[in-house]
């Protein structure tokens, strides 16, 4: 068994200039540019992610019913389900049965399809789906296509996740504290606002952590649909050069960096935000 | 009719309607039934001691009163405003009863002060200055003053439950509900809590009591309450409960707590 | 592009697509095995009381878990014929990319598997004069191992889906075989709707046995 390699760690620092006196491509700029996409694509999900991930963790505790009153003039049977009820000419529409719902089946479509798979979803198959005018504009005057495709994609992908943490930290909080919160007068919205959505955002500090690095990881699976990200160019850089671990090595260096900057910043803001007297629920 | 008015004799409670009324109430949690026909009054100034064995119902009994848990049949009344009318605005209703629960529940992620001062603000509309000087005042009652910088986690048991009836005081409230105030505090910590009770109730505040400090209940309660299986076996003056004058299943608890 | 969802080519295709299924359940069973033993291994190590073991499959677990997957495959799938010195085929080079990479996830999940049980149990068993194999083998791994599986099969619905991440090297799996037809007889639409139907159905099967066996758990 032989490695024999020529490592060539020269081609990595090619710029501009250099490509005139010798290098095939301006390698060390590609590399800079790619990295500058994946934390583009990355941020930009996470905003989704978070938002959107939220609200759905949100929609998922909501376990007392919401009734919305309809009166029918003429209402033909009295029934009584936890979804709607139906009582002497006026209907009762649960709102809550309603979102508590369809929290949990986005959540559950988006955990159970491979990325990759909602990714092509979204790009190939979204546009043909759509009217033919939207499709068209998704594919030719949408800019950067690719881009949005994937942030969208992400973003929506991770929100389940994220979701998933906010329940379970709304659900970590025990039944005595909803009670106190509701018998000093506060009302639903105010008991999520300034009791248990405070508390539970500080203890799922380490799940959102791990939430946000998977999709600073999974931004690479937008070079499958052409968003010339770090790991893209880094193929590029290799296809072009031949000299493949090289490139790779960079890219590795680079997301272990930003994994560990991003890691000790947040244990750093898990010690300020942290309640004395409760621990963090683990990271996945 | 009032259950209540047949059987206890009206020495203190003569005067006045009841603040809190409950009629006839009944609670299941899926087939089980855990309050059976429930009535009882408790009039203004009036302090009710409730008690019985663990799985009576009395903790649940106290939780209908301000609507935290829900009740199927029966009405309850609170200064006359009904709480199982789906009309009825539960917060504004809560926000005129304090509450006191077993294991204190302030909220950790903010101070004691902060604990005071937060329904205060969002639920009266209190300005800051005027929540603070109220809330300050409160913990310089309690003795808490030095500690309202504090995180609820880093006060003592018997602390965070003053701060707990702080916190239901500064709502100015109409009554005050206590649900086993005393039961998750280590025997030490058990009097402070108790002396600030005592002063309120000797203060005239109308107080609805579950526990099982029957010392408490000699010293401040016009009536007792006694729970077994969801109902309410006995309801009469304190006098009445501790003279013997009791049914054999009444007669069975106390000794039994007593003798410990 | 034709109009109209053409049920037709799904049909024709069902055994392509198959074909690629099972190289999906290969690489999902592979990865699983070699992941588990392996992570073993890296876990016993990260809670071995001598510090350089520990030291080094700690870092081990950081690095893989700092690591796209996708780069994870491209290194493995240049690097293992360079190493071997010898072309051994995508297959095998992407197997060990994945072992390689679920070791890391197995060895964290045994670890906090291990440290959930509670300092009481194991002070319990040397109070009954256990060795420390005993208290091991008899009264922490059980509990722990009860304690992991539910994360376990969670993490093998989740290896099932990454595996369609070979894609990036054009392995014929699943997802690939339908990449291939739908580009063939442009029919994006209903291959690739096909293919998310199916790992939904597969996955949400797995997905609610967890669920099954972790209330199962927690009512007894």
């Amino acid at each position: 068994m032989e490695f024999s390699y020529n490592w060539d760690w020269s081609v990595l620092f090619c710029t501009v200039q250099d490509v005139k006196i010798g290098c095939v491509a301006p390698y060390f700029y590609w590399i800079v540019e790619g990295f500058g996409w994946t934390i583009a694509v990355a941020s930009a999900a996470w905003v989704i992610a978070f938002s959107w991930g939220s609200i759905i963790g949100i929609l998922r505790t909501l376990e007392d019913p919401i009734w919305l009153r309809i009166p029918v003039v003429k209402s033909p049977v009295n029934f009584n389900t936890s979804a709607i009820e139906a009582d002497n000419g006026v209907v009762l529409i649960n709102i809550a049965w309603f979102l508590h719902g369809f929290a949990t089946i986005y959540v559950t479509i988006f955990r159970n399809i491979p990325l990759l798979v909602q990714m092509f979803l979204w790009y190939f198959v979204l546009p043909e789906v759509l009217s033919k005018e939207a499709g068209m504009w998704l594919k030719r005057e949408l800019p950067l296509p690719e881009y949005w495709t994937s942030v969208v994609c992400l973003g929506l992908y991770t929100a389940s996740r994220v979701g998933e943490a906010v329940r379970a930290g709304i659900n970590s909080i025990t039944q005595g504290q909803h009670y106190a919160a509701m018998a000093v007068g506060l009302t639903r919205v105010q008991v999520y606002r300034y009791v248990l959505l405070p508390v539970a955002y500080r203890i799922i500090v380490p799940p959102l952590t791990s939430d946000f690095l998977g999709i600073f990881k999974n931004s690479s699976l937008a070079l499958t649909i052409g968003v010339l990200e770090l790991t893209a160019m880094t193929r590029q850089i290799d296809e072009y050069s031949y000299q493949t671990f090289e490139s790779f090595t960079a890219a590795t260096v680079l997301y272990i960096l930003v994994t560990a900057i991003v890691m000790f910043v947040m244990r750093i803001v898990e010690g300020r935000v942290s309640i004395p007297g409760m621990i963090s629920l683990g990271a996945k | 009719m009032n259950k209540t008015d047949n059987t206890a004799p009206s020495t203190e409670t003569t005067s006045g309607v009841g603040m809190i009324r409950m009629n006839d109430v009944s609670k299941w949690y899926g087939d089980f039934q855990v309050l059976i026909n429930c009535t009882t009054k408790v009039d203004v100034g009036e302090v009710v001691v409730i008690c019985g064995p663990s799985g009576s119902g009395k903790s649940t009994l106290i939780k209908v009163i301000n609507g935290l848990e829900p009740f199927q049949e029966g009405e309850i009344t609170f200064d006359g405003i009904s709480v199982g009318d789906q009309a009825t605005n539960l917060p504004k209703l809560r926000s005129r009863i304090g509450m006191v629960f077993q294991n204190f529940e302030l909220f950790p992620h903010i101070t004691i002060i902060d604990n005071i001062n937060l329904a205060q603000l969002k639920v009266l509309g209190r300005d800051q200055d005027e929540a603070t000087k109220r809330s300050m005042e409160l913990l310089e009652r309690v003795g808490l003053i030095d500690q309202m910088d504090k995180f609820p986690a880093q006060l003592s048991g018997g602390q965070q439950q003053r701060v707990a009836i702080a916190r239901g005081l500064a709502m100015d409230p109409a009554a005050m509900l206590f649900d086993e105030p005393t039961s998750a505090l280590d025997p030490e910590m058990i009097n402070e809590v108790l002396d600030v009770m005592t002063e309120l109730a000797l203060e005239g505040m109308t107080m609805m009591v579950v526990t099982h400090e029957m010392g408490f209940a000699r010293r401040v309660a016009h009536r007792v309450v006694f729970m077994d299986e969801g109902r309410i076996e006995e309801d009469c003056s304190k006098d009445e409960f501790f003279s013997g004058e009791r049914g054999e299943r009444a007669q069975e608890f106390l000794s039994k707590i007593l003798t410990h | 592009m034709e109009s109209g969802f053409d049920y037709g080519i799904i049909l024709k295709s069902v055994p392509y697509l198959a074909e690629g299924l099972v190289l999906t359940f290969q690489l999902t069973i592979l990865g699983i095995l070699g992941g588990l033993v392996f992570g073993t291994l890296l876990a016993l190590c990260r809670l071995a009381p001598f510090a350089p073991v520990s030291f080094i499959a700690g870092t081990y677990v950081n690095f893989f878990r700092s690591m796209p997957l996708i780069l994870v495959i491209f290194w493995f799938y240049f690097l293992v014929p360079f190493l071997v010195g010898r072309p051994v085929g995508g297959f095998w080079s992407v197997t060990i990319a994945f072992i390689m990479f679920e070791a890391a996830y197995y060895c964290e999940i045994m670890r906090a598997g291990i440290q959930s049980v509670k300092v009481g149990q194991v002070y319990a068993g040397q109070a009954l004069g256990l060795t420390y194999r005993q208290n091991m083998q008899y009264i922490v791994l059980p509990q722990a191992f009860r304690n992991m599986i539910p994360i376990l099969l969670t993490q093998a619905i989740v290896l099932f889906q990454d595996t369609s991440l070979v894609y990036v090297v054009g392995l014929g799996d699943f997802l690939v075989h339908a990449d291939i037809v739908a580009n063939r007889d442009n029919r994006l639409m209903e291959m690739f709707s096909t293919v998310a139907v199916v790992y939904f159905i597969l996955c949400l099967l797995g997905t609610l046995f967890v669920g099954r066996l972790q209330r199962k758990y927690a009512n007894e």
